[in-house]
């Protein structure tokens, strides 16, 4: 075997990427916490390093690198630019936050980068193997800077949960995945699809292997009624990781459903239909009702996400191109505005106070007329309000579940949006009628100022013009 | 009964008893070397199936170094086991409970097709190799062609585990006190030692 048969020209992204968050690490070291900041730069430069090569990742069509395990697609380019584009925009955030609460550690970004890689390794997975490896790279990272604020009971037990179940998740995964190459004799994804169309009396095995899997996937995403961690987490880690968890790692959880359920088991369609009709009318009506509930933002807005999640399975469980393309559409602009949100939770902080509750937004609109427009510019795209994205998002979604004539499954997710926007019209009513509690200036650096009205601006920007994102969507799955 | 047969089966036994000592001994000393048992009789049975570096890397870096450290983890921990164990009778019910309805599913589906995957041709019998066949040779050539990606990731993994390890564990605690010989030396005179000029004084 030569080096040529690696084919590995086509990781050179993920390679410069791994260079560069060891060197983060290595460099890190040797600087003091008054220069801190050079870590930041660094890994700032790393993922536009990064994002460059993805750009410019020689790819006609369908690339395989690294004997079958890695594979470089179209689905696998786009993700990854959003991926990158989301984590950079993270990391812009939470600087200050960091700063405020005196955990600016290069182990932050170290752990960032490490994460975008297994995200970018999953997206690329072409093989069991690979996406293994890659969501545990992931799930570690992410594990480890939940508890980042070590002296915070809170974090703590947000972190103990997430590992305890994420793990299970794990095992569940393992298990589907073992069962799996019992029954096909590989782990390559495509050899598994082959497998599984010429398996007659082992194709039950086959949809005891998908049970496992979707229950991990289930657990992974955040979907009922696997997704007990989901608010604790949110709520008890530090909110520059909750921005985190909650924005790029979904669109890595998306391209693991396309590649383990779409392209290795897309055969057993009709079974895993039904499994995600269940798991998304759950989701949809748990997420919506109990975040009516809530009185923490971050609380509400873990319960929100989980209701967002239901909407993204019911994308992908109509099974055809079109629909794909509309949940990885929905999920791009749901990352889109989490990211937002999180910024302006993160905005309101400040040193020794935390913006978690929904009172402390009470009249943002006396303190800065701009951020509570800005707030609720994404508050009505998550509630889907045209003209904002979260509309043609819904709308894209929906119509493909009417076309294959399941209106009733339709009316219930109109039905369960209905009673969601009911908490995110509480926010803005919140900003706009109530009075000033909190008279403090609000104060944070241009780069954040900047980076978050672009953000809330795109929102409302792909709202009146989503026709762009759209196509480039469907492209992918063309 | 081949000689092999009697080896397996003699060893399969030693590591049922070694696993189950694990979970029952009353003492984790005990329970951590039971384990170590286990790993022995593990090793043995993949040398009858031949692979002879997996089994010597599980005596090396299982026995050899993860189970010692974990000895010194429970002697210098002193971790109260019998307050962890206190729940386990009260959920025992109903986490047997459970298992039961759960393997009683899997078997619902999966039985009927059981037998005749055992049964399948496509599961043949190993191949044997000579004795002068490297296992090892066989292991990196595949570790480094092959799997070279899961294998870095793997390695990756690793090094994550390692930082975020460190992150969340190491402390500089700014009370201890420690002595840092370079100041030490460039101490001078005027530093610590303070001249008073005093008058005389006559005795009262």
């Amino acid at each position: 075997m030569t080096l040529e048969a690696l084919n590995y020209v086509t990781a050179w992204p993920e390679i410069f990427l791994l260079a560069m968050a060891c060197l983060v690490l290595v460099v890190d070291v040797f600087i003091s916490d008054a220069k801190r900041d050079f870590s930041y730069f660094l890994s700032q430069l790393t993922l536009i390093g990064t994002f460059v090569l993805v750009m410019t990742v020689p790819v006609d069509g369908r690339e395989i690198a690294f004997n079958g395990m890695f594979v470089q697609d179209s689905l696998s380019i786009v993700l990854k630019l959003f991926i990158l584009a989301l984590s950079f925009v993270t990391f812009v955030y939470s600087r200050e936050y960091l700063k405020d609460r005196n955990i600016f550690k290069g182990e932050y970004y170290v752990l960032g980068l490490f994460a975008v890689l297994g995200m970018m390794l999953m997206v690329s997975a072409n093989n069991l193997l690979m996406i293994y490896l890659g969501l545990e790279l992931l799930s570690l990272c992410l594990y480890a800077m939940v508890a980042f604020n070590r002296d915070n009971g809170n974090a703590s037990e947000a972190a103990m949960k997430y590992f305890v179940l994420g793990a299970i998740a794990s095992g569940m995964l393992l298990y589907g995945m073992s069962i799996l190459y019992g029954l096909s004799g590989s782990l390559m994804l495509s050899d598994i699809a082959v497998a599984i169309t010429q398996a007659d009396d082992s194709r039950i095995g086959m949809v005891f292997a998908l049970v496992f899997i979707l229950v991990a996937l289930a657990f992974k995403l955040g979907a009922v009624p696997f997704h007990m961690w989901v608010p604790d987490v949110y709520q008890g880690s530090p909110t520059a990781v909750t921005v985190f968890i909650g924005t790029a790692p979904k669109l890595a959880g998306f391209a693991m459903i396309m590649r383990l359920l779409v392209e290795a088991m897309g055969e057993l369609h009709t079974d895993w239909q039904q499994m995600l009709i269940i798991l998304s009318i759950l989701s949809m009506a748990t997420g919506n009702i109990i975040a009516i509930a809530q009185t923490n933002i971050k609380r509400m807005l873990a319960y929100s996400t989980i209701s967002h999640v239901g909407f993204i399975l019911l994308g992908i469980l109509v099974g055809t191109n079109e629909a794909y393309a509309s949940a990885m559409f929905y999920t791009i602009t749901y990352a889109l505005m989490s990211l937002g949100a999180f910024g302006i939770i993160m905005l309101l902080a400040r040193k020794g106070f935390e913006a978690e509750n929904i009172d402390d937004f009470k009249g943002l609109n006396q303190r800065s007329p701009w951020f509570a427009f800005l707030m609720m510019v994404l508050m009505l795209s998550m509630a889907g309000v045209p003209p904002t994205v979260g509309f043609w998002a819904k709308l894209a979604v929906l119509n493909m579940v009417v076309q294959i004539d399941m209106v009733w499954l339709a009316l219930v997710a109109v039905f369960f949006s209905i009673i969601g926007v009911f908490y995110y019209l509480r926010v803005i009513k919140v900003m706009y009628f109530d009075d000033v509690v909190d008279d403090q200036p609000l104060s944070c650096g241009r780069d954040i100022q900047i980076t978050l009205s672009t953000n809330a601006l795109l929102v409302l920007a792909l709202g009146l013009y989503p026709a762009g994102l759209m196509s480039l969507c469907i492209s992918v799955f063309a | 009964m081949t000689f092999i047969d009697f080896n397996f089966y003699l060893f399969a036994t030693l590591l049922i008893v070694a696993a189950l000592g694990v979970i029952t001994a009353r003492n984790p000393v005990h329970s951590a070397l039971s384990l170590v048992l286990a790993f022995f009789a593990c090793s043995a049975l993949w040398i009858l199936l031949e692979a002879e570096f997996l089994a010597i890397v599980l005596v090396l870096v299982y026995v050899g170094a993860v189970m010692v450290l974990f000895l010194f983890v429970v002697m210098m921990l002193d971790i109260n086991i019998e307050q962890m164990r206190k729940g386990f009778v009260r959920y025992l019910p109903i986490g047997a409970l459970i298992a039961l309805i759960l393997a009683a599913q899997m078997i619902w589906v999966v039985g009927p097709v059981g037998p005749d995957v055992l049964a399948d041709d496509s599961l043949q019998q190993a191949v044997r190799h000579d004795a002068d066949y490297s296992n090892t040779k066989e292991l990196g050539r595949i570790l480094y062609t092959q799997y070279v990606l899961p294998f870095e990731i793997a390695s990756v993994i690793l090094l994550v585990a390692i930082v975020a390890a460190i992150s969340l564990t190491l402390r500089r605690r700014p009370k201890t006190k420690y002595q840092t010989p370079g100041k030490q030396i460039k101490v001078k005179r005027n530093d610590r030692l303070r001249i008073v000029k005093m008058d005389a004084e006559a005795k009262e």
